[in-house]
Formats: structure tokens, sequence, C-alpha cells
């Protein structure tokens, strides 16, 4: 396959990001004014400098005009996507390829969600009309069947995997803590995490990301202009998103211990960026923790543990904020809930701020010692029928 | 007149005590169990899983035409035996007929599949119950069966030929109820007494006199009808030895209205001898009799799963969830979207799949694909699948989860992935289950069910359920 990578070709000089909640007070209209403001702001630049914007949103608002109309935006091209939770990831992507075609000098990604809006627990269901075949699982219990297929596989006992869950949204709450953006704001026990009540398999309701409303954007421009904006712009090494042919669930050849999407999207990044070690060369990794088997499962397709191990680097505190490569600094989904279309916009926000030394309490030390290389990821839809999206960014032009 | 060349009986797998009913409500209930048909089934649903019984094993001629008869229908307006004639996957040039709305509808579709000129399948099915604490409530219960007859041939012979047959016809209120109410009514009772005697006693001599034989020669007598009294009066009337009067499953299943005199025929088809009369009455509005000889090939084509191999196994369930599921109690719904009805095009083009549970195989390399799909999932041709039936392959469970979240008239969803024999891997909700016993390896056979009813559709589809039958473990 070709997938030549635009490496270096174009760098984020603008970035902003709303606090993430229950925004009762906030319209999908008032998040994007917001978020694309601070964006600006960051960039220094008016509104009407940005050639082309690309928004993402999954169920709040369809067509460009959901952006241009509360922008006023002056007669310019606006894109709205989807690509279920990978939606704000895909806008950034697709910005991206715009400005370093040279089509555009300066595109907006912008994401936004209002969950909250819609009165129900969990998600909205997608409604297009149907014969009533497909089976009503939520989007728990699919991903709840990771867990016994692991420990199946690599002679783990459940007890003890289950553990790994718990610290695994026990660190994400730790480092949401430390930031003012997030939903969550609070440490939570170990043991509260692991006796909250069942949702789906072991997964209990602190296994789960939450429903929250947010918008993130960021302002991109040709590698070569950067400077022109800030002095420490984010240059994109590699993009990769990958949609799998969906098979999983109905090849018995499908174990349930792995997202091949993944694997395909991580080995297509890390050729595009030129890595061969992720977990020694990248500073930080922004992961697509919508449940907390996932992140661990990430860690393996990803390639920061070998297969069957990951459990173990997580009890370790490999993952951890001070830990040889931190995941989800920023709190995660876990602690932001997710938006969709917001997510991966909220995932770069934090590379741009640690990789620029502006992470406050959260700041990762492996920054100052020399990791200049940051990872995010997204994945959407459910164990063997996904889309997988990884971006790696970086401080320097290689 | 054809004779029955196949059979089958289908039970629910739950069952209720009655005593709960008595300490639920303070007064009420009785005796044994009475089955319940579970949130997923409707008597559509049931009749398809007795048809199956029916039509499983050694090749049958094919129907030509089925009569469905109920009480109960889930449909009216609409015929709800055409979703049994795709359940089966039958040619579409046989036709589906309904006989709806009284128990005595059940005598007129065996009949008529008696009389037909053609293989004819008569599948009977009824949901009974009554306002909560009353008699119909505590004697009711839930069943279906299925007989397909025909001339019989050298691969599929009689099992049971009728050699006698009568009919007495009388109009007069009994039991009746009027579409919408939620329970039937019926005059008092000995009045109803008085009125089936007559008429029983005629049908029943017309019947010994056309089969030339006395009642003592009787190997089974079933009586089968509404009113219980005029049932012991009318079984008392044929002059049977006392050891041709079994048991009515009253006491275990309870009254299964249509399906009751078609479920003791299944019954006594489990068991009869070669040359054994079994006389069936059935006292509906009227009374009909039919009197069947056993043939010798009876015992090489029983049925798979008998009836009291059925009757034995089960489950309990809850009155509370009993009242909940026949709609006397309305539970608060979860905080989640409202399920969506079947849109009708999607359903009709996927009628193979979504009815008759039919996937596809690649001839390409050999994979199958549930649901059927045009580009295989392993060798990418594009295409080259044919049709493949899966719906009575046995599958086991290759993993598992509990869904808590979901929406479910009755949580939580039990969900399952299939690996099928043979190939081919589904996920689908598992049922009649207790979650905590699902375990990876079970084996399990497909089951026609009613998921939900969403803005008046029915949405109709597969689950799986553990195997059943003892052969199974």
């Amino acid at each position: 396959m070709a997938s030549n990578g635009i490496r270096d070709r174009v760098a984020i000089v603008g970035m902003g990001c709303t606090g993430f909640g229950e925004r009762w007070d906030k319209s999908v209209s008032d998040l994007l004014v917001e978020s694309s403001q601070d964006a600006l702001n960051s960039a220094n630049v008016p509104v009407d400098a940005v050639d082309a914007f690309w928004l993402g949103t999954l169920f709040s608002g369809q067509s460009g005009l959901t952006l241009s109309r509360p922008l006023k935006l002056a007669y310019k091209p606006v894109s709205r996507l989807e690509n279920y939770c990978a939606t704000g990831s895909e806008a950034f992507r697709n910005a991206c390829y715009a400005v370093a075609c040279g089509a555009y000098d300066m595109a907006m990604a912008i994401g936004v969600e209002k969950l909250k809006d819609s009165g129900i627990s969990g998600l909205p269901s997608i409604g297009a009309p149907e014969d009533g075949t497909r089976a009503g699982l939520t989007a728990p219990a699919t991903f709840s069947l990771l867990a016994p297929a692991y420990c199946k596989k690599y002679g783990v006992d459940e007890g003890t995997f289950k553990e790994a869950m718990t610290r695994i949204a026990w660190k994400n709450h730790k480092n949401g803590a430390l930031n003012p953006r997030a939903q969550f704001r609070k440490e939570v026990a170990k043991d509260v995490i692991a006796c909250s009540p069942q949702v789906a398999g072991a997964l209990g309701i602190f296994d789960c990301s939450g429903v929250s409303d947010g918008s993130a954007a960021a302002i991109i421009v040709r590698a070569e202009d950067a400077y022109k904006y800030t002095d420490r712009p984010l240059f994109v090494k590699a993009l990769s998103f990958i949609a799998g042919p969906a098979t999983g669930p109905i090849d018995p050849d499908y174990d349930y211990t792995t997202f091949p999407e993944v694997v395909a999207s991580a080995t297509d990044a890390y050729a595009q960026a030129g890595i061969k070690d992720p977990r020694a060369e990248l500073a930080m990794a922004e992961v697509h923790d919508c449940f907390t088997p996932t992140e661990l499962v990430l860690m393996e397709d990803l390639g920061f543990a070998s297969r069957g191990t990951a459990w173990k680097e997580v009890l370790n505190g490999t993952f951890d904020l001070e830990g040889e490569l931190a995941v989800n600094p920023d709190g995660g989904l876990k602690s932001f809930g997710h938006p969709i279309g917001a997510s991966g916009l909220r995932m770069l926000f934090e590379a741009w701020l640690q990789l620029r030394g502006e992470a406050g309490k959260r700041q990762i030390a492996s920054v100052a010692r020399g990791r200049k290389l940051a990872l995010t990821h997204n994945l959407g839809g459910a164990p063997g029928e996904c889309v997988s999206f990884v971006s790696v960014v970086g401080s320097e032009r290689s | 007149m054809n004779g029955i060349v196949a059979y089958g009986a289908y039970l629910p797998y739950y069952r209720l005590d009655r005593k709960a009913i008595g300490e639920a409500l303070g007064s009420g209930g009785g005796k044994g169990t009475r089955v319940v048909a579970s949130y997923d089934e409707d008597t559509t649903s049931m009749g398809v899983e007795a048809a199956r019984a029916a039509l499983r094993g050694a090749p049958k001629p094919a129907p030509a035409a089925i009569y469905f008869a109920t009480s109960y229908p889930a449909y009216l307006d609409k015929t709800n035996a055409t979703a049994i004639h795709a359940a089966l996957a039958l040619d579409e040039s046989a036709a589906a007929y309904d006989m709806l709305g009284s128990i005595r509808s059940a005598a007129g579709a065996l009949r008529a599949a008696m009389d037909a000129g053609r293989p004819t399948l008569a599948v009977v099915s009824d949901i009974r119950t009554g306002l909560p604490g009353g008699a119909d409530e505590r004697e009711g219960g839930d069943a279906a069966a299925a007989f397909l007859l025909a001339a019989g041939d050298a691969d599929s012979p009689v099992l049971a030929e009728p050699v006698g047959a009568a009919s007495v016809t009388a109009e007069f209120l009994e039991r009746w109820r009027v579409p919408g109410e939620p329970a039937s009514r019926q005059w008092e009772e000995r009045f109803g007494e008085h009125a089936y005697g007559p008429l029983a006693e005629a049908a029943i001599t017309t019947a010994l006199k056309q089969a030339g034989v006395t009642g003592s020669e009787i190997a089974a007598v079933i009586v089968a009808g509404p009113h219980g009294r005029a049932n012991k009066r009318a079984a008392a009337a044929v002059g049977a030895k006392p050891t041709a009067l079994g048991d009515d499953l009253t006491g275990s299943v309870g009254n299964t209205g249509a399906a009751h005199a078609g479920l003791l025929l299944a019954d006594a088809l489990d068991r009869a001898n070669a040359d054994d009369l079994v006389m069936v009455v059935s006292l509906a509005d009227g009374c009909d009799v039919t009197i069947w000889r056993a043939t010798a090939a009876l015992a090489r084509h029983r049925q798979r799963v008998p009836v009291a191999e059925q009757v034995k196994a089960g489950g309990k369930v809850a009155y509370a969830t009993f009242l909940t599921w026949r709609g006397f109690l309305r539970r608060e719904p979860p905080r989640r979207p409202d399920p969506q009805a079947p849109a009708a095009p999607p359903a009709f083009r996927a009628e193979a799949w979504k009815f008759g549970f039919t996937g596809s195989r690649c001839q390409a390399c050999g994979t199958r694909h549930l649901p059927p799909t045009r580009v295989c999932l392993k060798c990418r041709a594009v295409d080259r699948m044919t049709p493949e039936r899966m719906a009575d392959v046995p599958a086991t469970i290759a993993t598992y989860t509990v869904d808590r979240l979901a929406y479910s008239l009755s949580p939580p969803v039990v969900v399952g992935v299939l690996d099928f024999e043979g190939g081919g891997r589904f996920t689908c909700e598992l049922t009649d289950v207790d979650p905590a016993a699902v375990k990876i390896g079970n084996r399990v056979e497909m089951t026609f069910r009613r998921l939900m009813t969403a803005h008046d559709v029915h949405n109709y589809f597969w689950k799986a359920r553990p195997l059943r039958g003892a052969s199974s473990t």
C-alpha cells in the first residue's frame, strides 16, 4: 500500500480547547465559537485568515453550515465529516492534507459534540432504517468481550486483569485531577473503581468513559510558514487512518485480544514518522480509553508492550505520568468524557501543551530531557469491526 | 383423508409456581406449575418452533399449505402464518393461512389439513392467561404443536391415520372476549357443563361408529377444551378403560387453549404403540372428535424431544416477571433510546436471513457468512456466494458477555459469540439462560423469537438457547 505520508510538510500553529463536561448552559454554536476563538487567539490570527475549515461531529449537526452559521464565516469552504469516534482526528487529517497539497495556506480543524442534550444514558442510536437483525449490544458490552479473551489467551487470572483495568481508571482520574479542562477532576480510590455497579461483563461504571460535551480546534499551515505564527509549532510527522473490513465478529479466527486496525494504523504511522521504538522515542501517548480493557489492549497494539505483558506493565506503573511512557497524561476519555467529534482534537491539545512545556502540574519530565514526539490515537466501532487513527506530532522538523 | 406423517410440540422454557400467585396476592394461585411463554415469544414464534420440530430429521413432503391457528394472534389484518412460512423457508408456491381468534380454530386447522388433497401443515399455538388472581391466569398455559398431514409414502410413511372423525356445532355463549380486552369472560360454569354434555356425547358416538370400534378399544382418550368439568364428563362418556385416561398436563403445563388438543396428541404419539387407537375430543364451541390409529412406522419417526421431556425441563419465573411479560405490570424503562422498529424494505430484502436464518457460503473458498454478503471475508471473491440455511446447525459459545445497559424487556441481555459446527461465526442474544450458568464451550441451537415490538411492529429474528433434549449433552 502506498501511504506516503506528509511528514514535516504541515504544522499546528494554534490550538484551543473548551472545558469538557455537562455544559448545560452552552449550545453547539457556543462551544464552536469558544474553541475556535481560543485557537485563533493562540495563533494570533483573525478568523478571516483561515482559508478552509474541517468540522468533525457525529450527532451534533449536519453540513458545513453547523460551523459557518455561528462563526458567520465569510463564504469559506467548510467540510463536515464523521468517522465514529475518530471524527475529530479525521477532521484534523483532512485539513492537514488540504494544506500540504497547497490548495490552502491556512486551515482549521475543529470538532464538537453535545451528547448531554439527548437525555439518555450512554450513546444515542445511529438511525438509518434497518431490518431489525443487528444485535442491540451497547458499546460497553462489545468491549467487555476483550477481558475473558485476553485472560484465556495469555493465562492471566481474571482477578489480576481486573486489577489492571482498575489501575488504568485510577491513573487516568489521577491525571485528570490535575487538569482544569477535564469533566472529572478528583482522584478516585481503587476500591471504589473495582466495586462500582456492573455495566457489562467485568466492566463497572468506572471502567467506562462518560458522556459529555466539548469542543477543540487546531490551526494548520505549511511547515515553512509555521514560525510566522508561533515560536513553538508542532510538526505533523504521521497521519494514519485505517477502516477494517469489519469481519471480526463473523470470522472464527478473530480472538478478541487485539484490534488489527490499530496495529495497521500504528505500523503505517511509525513508518511515516520514522519511529523504530515507540516506547523509547515518544514522550507521551493519548490513546482511546473508551473502556479500561481497551487501553490495556492498545498498549500492545500500539507496540508499547509485547503481547501478553501489558497487564504487568500497567500494574508496574510504566504508563503513569511519571512512568517510562506517559499514557493519557491529560486524564483521557476517562476524565474528559467522550464528546465524539471533539476527542481527537482534545488529544492533540494535550500534545500541544506538553511538547511546548505548557502542561503545568502535568508536565512530563522526559520532554525537557529531549523526547520531542507525541502520539494520539482514536478508535471507533467495536472489537473486530472498527476504524483506527494514529497521529505523530513533534516539536522539531526532522 | 391425509394421515399424520410428522408431528412436533413446543413448550416454552419458563414455569410459574402457582402458589407464587397466592403468596403475592393473598388469594388465588394453587398447586403445581403453569408454562409461561418468555418475553421474547409469541404465538407465531412458538408456532415456528413446533413446526421446526415436526419437519426436522428425515426428509418430508414439502407442505403445500400451512394453516396457523391461535386465539391470541400477534397481528390482525396481517397474516401471521407468512412469518412461519418464511422461518421454515418454504417455497413461495406454498400457501399460508391464519385461522384466528378462538380455541376451536385449532380443530378447524387440523381438519382442513386432514381433508386437503395435498401435504398440509397445521400449526396450533396459544398464550393463555387472565386477570391477576383469576382462574384463567392460574389454569392457563402457553404452548404450540404442529402436524404435517399427507398421503404418506416410503420415505415419509403415515404415522397415525384417521379412522373416525365427527363434528357437532351449536351456538351458545360460554366463553368469549371482545378484541382489545385483556381477559376472557365466562358464563356461569354449570351452564357450560349443560351445553357441552350432549354435544360431546353426539360427536363421540358418531366417531366411534365411523371407526367401527367401541370406547373400550381406545388406548388413549384425550379431551381438551376450556371447560374443565365438561371435559371430565366427556371423557367419562367415551366408555374407555381407566388406563386410557392419562395426564392431561393441566397440573404441570396448564390449559394451553388452541394448542392443547394438539399438545396432548403429540404427547400420546410420543408413546403410542402400533395399532393403538388415540381419540382426541376437542370441546370448544361444539365438539370435534378424531380417532387416530398409530401405525408401525410411528416408533421410527417420533419427534426428537418428547413432550414429557420438555415438561420436566425448564426454569422458574417469578410472578412479578410473569405479570410484566404479559403486560399487566408496566415497569419503569431504562433511560435509553426507544428501540427502533424494523423498516419494511430492509426486512423484505433480508427475508431469507431475518426469518429463515439463511447465510451464504463462498463457492470460491468455502467460507460461511452470517449474515449473507456479496464479498467474501476470506478470499474477497465478489458474487460467488450461494445461500445456506443455518437455522438447524448447532453452535458452540466462543465467548460471551452480560450487557446490563442494553434495552430489554427482561434484562440483562446475554450475548454470545457463536461458532457454528462446520464453520461460520455470529454474535447474537442468548435466551432461556441463567446469565450465571453461561460458559465458553456450551453448545447452543438457534431459536426463532420476537426480539421486541416497537411502534406496533413486531421484530422477529433468531436467538440462541442451550441445546434441548437429553441427547444434546
